[in-house]
């Protein structure tokens, strides 16, 4: 039996480059050893791949899926059967941040494939991530690149890149921006092929040096004949440039920072993390894995529990592998990717280029009554094979006094830490009906039922709401 | 005005999916109708004639009768420039007035905003149904959404908790949960204060399922059930001042004349029942109901349905109504077209402005951005 405290970091390091893990696995995990799950988590390939033949066979629409739902649901359908968690996770960091939405691209497969592309490169070199950005066809159409043109220049990619990518505001000039998208015409997607009689293409980039203005420039106070390349090695080179990114690894592995467009004007919570990291990016040249190493190994990292609210794909994908009923294909995942839009992160379709508000903005009136809902039912149904589990673990304990079934609740559920006022209300619950009793049939029954209702009432916290 | 006895209600009705225009309000003289839609028409004799050139579709007898009885807008040629022929980025401009740009809040909401500035009533502004629609998006601007009012609010449906009587037990411990606390900091105040609002509007809300009954009957789908919500809460007199609800899809690419029938059918039947409700409690002379899609569908038929377009056509109904036509039915000649659709005669955003400024007597242009061409429908 592992060490109380080893399983709570390990529960934390898997909230955190995963979407959490049931007690079984993080014991597996913690007699491993935490480093040793660190690079194997940092390490995907080591890991079997979704199995996409028996996924397709089983939704065979999942395949180059043509719209919401079905489109999300598989990246549900991904997030919550991977053995690939930080692969996953970093696909959605990168979704966050290089927001593409189907609202303007309208073509769930083109935005599915910057997924896609998220998976490949997402944990590789910050420097090709950019390019290959700056290649995917959703992205050019998202933000018009294919409308820059030598002889007329559309500054949406540029100004984006510089502003919302890779440098935050007030590290560039109008001018810059202007001279990144001179470099970057003929940036474009190729002729579509049209769909009769052959069926569907996925796009492609296309650079068409016809349509690109091979003049001299001057960005970020060089000069030269650039191409949309140089001006990505100029980027990754900036100093603003590795601030940026380390803050936004903090704000989405480490702990909540003001909303991004506060970034220029509010310092980071933890100046020496964001230094940590940022001397990571610059001896490692740009390499997102050794960044994410130092991360996950560091001090900040590991004390800074519950310190970030979770997002509604977080929660709802977080709280279906707790409850163990969606593992492999199965009817449910549409209803699970709907979850995430009722509850107001719409995978694939965030709602601007500045993407989602994070943190306590995930949360309003009707978010948290979702929330509180979606959670309390799947934890306090006691036919779901994830609370199964944790009562038969109870189970083994024998008959348990209400405060040590509220501790083997909560226990069984994070471990949670939860505040007085949180654990007073579950005390109080567990206490009414007396000591838990395992003797009789009757006893069996009852005993099931309470411990449904008081995960139910563990789901519905606050402090549930937090990663 | 809002300063009145009675404030003014409106119900907003999103007809999702594009609802194809030609064949509802039908051009039956054009020789163009005729020529572009071999398979997808309505036969001459089946329509329901209006005047000399337009006709409603022949299922519309409800919608004809309150259109006879001059409590009915019929709104011509509704859309913007360029439109997109993207549900989504469409619906968007109509759910943000931002068609330049991809924006992000909700014309409802501002609108809530301005009639309640302080966001004292957490039931101001009311959607039913799942999620909340970007229209009703605003940082601050607290809307309540109910997908089921019967079941609306924490722990509706937890499969262990059976008896009301164990549910509000629980629920007072949420809520105990969720009291404020001293030094737990500004995330788990905020949380806290969320959470006691969403219960406290879960609580008004009930009230109006326990005070309403009624001797109409409402029909069983999903849209006959939102506006019996609606009718409840409206009743209730809780303060609620705009009802946001959806139906569709109107998206009929594939099989359209069966389809088209029966969504109508569903849509006019909630609409003329929830009308005859309200009269029947006296309470239909404050309300007035818009439909909206996010435009109209293609001129020419693709052999069983009809393709995107852009033009449109958008309704107010309501005993306050200036019942008639306003706009013009955009010309169906080809040299007249935009891409082969209906090229729109009027901005929705002064559509949207009319009703702002006339019927709840807010200023138009900080909601909408901008000042644009009113009609007088109301």
């Amino acid at each position: 039996m592992a060490h109380q405290e080893d399983i709570a970091l390990m529960a934390h390091l898997m909230r955190r480059a995963g979407f959490g893990a049931p007690r079984e696995e993080l014991e597996a995990r913690v007699a491993k050893g935490y480093e040793a799950t660190v690079e194997e988590l940092l390490d995907p390939e080591s890991q079997p791949a979704i199995d996409e033949d028996m996924l397709y066979r089983y939704f065979p629409g999942y395949e180059g899926a043509l719209g919401p739902p079905i489109n999300q649901a598989e990246w549900v359908y991904r997030m919550i059967n991977t053995q690939r968690p930080l692969e996953e996770k970093m696909a959605l960091f990168w979704h966050q941040l290089f927001a593409t939405g189907n609202s303007k691209v309208d073509n769930p497969p083109e935005i599915t494939q910057q997924i896609a592309m998220f998976r490949k490169h997402g944990l590789g070199n910050f420097r090709d991530l950019l390019v290959e950005l700056a290649k995917s066809p959703a992205m050019i159409y998202w933000l018009d690149n294919n409308g820059n043109h030598a002889d007329a220049i559309n500054e949406n990619w540029g100004r984006e890149l510089m502003e919302l990518f890779a440098l935050g505001v007030g590290n560039y000039s109008e001018d810059d921006i202007k001279e990144a998208s001179r470099a970057f015409t003929g940036w474009t997607i190729a002729p579509k092929i049209p769909r009769n009689p052959l069926g569907r293409f996925y796009w492609k980039f296309e650079y068409k040096p016809e349509d690109h203005d091979d003049g001299e420039k001057t960005f970020l106070g060089q000069t030269g004949n650039f191409n949309g390349e140089d001006v990505i090695d100029i980027l990754v080179d900036q100093q603003a440039s590795p601030k940026f990114l380390s803050r936004h690894l903090y704000n989405f592995f480490v702990a909540d920072e003001p909303q991004v467009p506060a970034w220029d004007i509010t310092p980071p919570g933890d100046p020496e993390a964001i230094q940590v990291l940022v001397d990571a990016y610059v001896e490692s040249n740009y390499d997102i894995r050794t960044m994410l190493r130092v991360l996950f190994n560091s001090d900040f990292f590991k004390n800074a529990r519950f310190a970030r609210v979770k997002s509604p794909a977080e929660l709802v994908v977080g709280t279906a592998r707790m409850a163990g009923n969606y593992n492999g294909p199965r009817p449910g995942f549409n209803m699970l990717a709907m979850e995430c839009n009722w509850q107001g992160q719409e995978l694939l379709n965030p709602p601007s280029v500045e993407s989602w508000h994070t943190g306590p903005e995930w949360i309003d009136g009707g978010a948290l009554v979702r929330r509180v809902n979606y959670a309390a039912n799947l934890l306090g149904n006691t036919s779901l094979p994830g609370v199964k589990s944790v009562i038969a673990g109870l189970k083994t304990k024998g008959n348990l006094s209400p405060a040590d079934l509220v501790a083997g609740c909560l226990d069984a559920i994070g471990p949670l830490d939860v505040s007085e006022s949180t654990y007073g209300e579950l005390l109080a619950q567990a206490q009414e009906g007396g000591e838990l009793r395992w003797n009789t049939e009757e006893d069996q029954t009852k005993s099931e039922q309470r411990i449904g209702i008081l995960l139910a009432l563990i789901a519905a916290s606050r402090d549930y709401q937090f990663a | 005005m809002a300063t009145t006895k009675k404030d003014p209600v409106l119900v907003i009705l999103q007809l999702t999916g594009a609802n194809d225009y030609l064949n509802t309000i039908i051009p039956y003289t054009e020789p163009e109708y005729w020529d572009n839609r071999p398979k997808v028409h309505i036969p001459e004799d089946q329509m329901l004639r209006i005047d000399d050139k337009l006709a409603f579709r022949p299922n519309m007898e409800p919608l004809k009768a309150i259109y006879d009885d001059g409590k009915m807008a019929i709104i011509h040629g509704i859309g913007f420039e360029n439109s997109p022929r993207s549900h989504f980025r469409a619906m968007d401009i109509w759910h943000t007035c931002e068609p330049d740009v991809v924006g992000t809040e909700g014309w409802v909401a501002k609108m809530s905003r301005d009639l309640d500035p302080n966001g004292e009533n957490v039931v101001k502004t009311v959607n039913f149904g799942q999620g909340l629609p970007r229209a009703l998006a605003l940082r601050g601007v607290p809307v309540t959404s109910v997908s089921n009012l019967e079941t609306y609010g924490v722990f509706s449906n937890v499969p262990g908790i059976n008896a009301q009587e164990e549910r509000n037990q629980l629920l007072d411990r949420f809520a105990r949960m969720y009291a404020p606390a001293v030094g737990t900091g500004p995330t788990m105040d905020y949380l806290g204060q969320t959470g006691r609002d969403a219960l406290k509007g879960a609580d008004i809300i009930k009230s109006a399922t326990e005070k309403y009954s009624s001797t109409i009957e409402y029909a069983d789908n999903a849209i006959a059930k939102c506006l019996r919500d609606v009718a409840r809460v409206h009743l209730a007199d809780l303060g609620t001042q705009v009802f946001y609800t959806a139906h569709g899809p109107f998206d009929t690419h594939f099989n359209q004349p069966p389809m088209h029938t029966i969504l109508w059918t569903e849509v006019l039947g909630a609409i003329s029942v929830f009308f005859a409700d309200l009269k029947e409690h006296d309470a239909g002379d404050n309300v007035i109901m818009m439909l909206f899609t996010e435009f109209g569908r293609r001129v020419k038929d693709n052999g069983t349905g009809t393709d995107h377009g852009a033009g449109g056509v958008a309704f107010v109904i309501g005993e306050r109504v200036n019942g008639g036509m306003y706009g013009t039915y955009p010309s169906l000649k080809p040299e007249d077209l935009s891409q082969g659709d209906l090229a729109p005669s009027y901005d929705f955003r002064g559509f949207y402005s009319s009703v702002i400024d006339q019927w709840l007597g807010l200023d138009p242009v900080p909601i909408v951005g901008g000042k644009f061409e009113q009609m007088a429908f109301v």
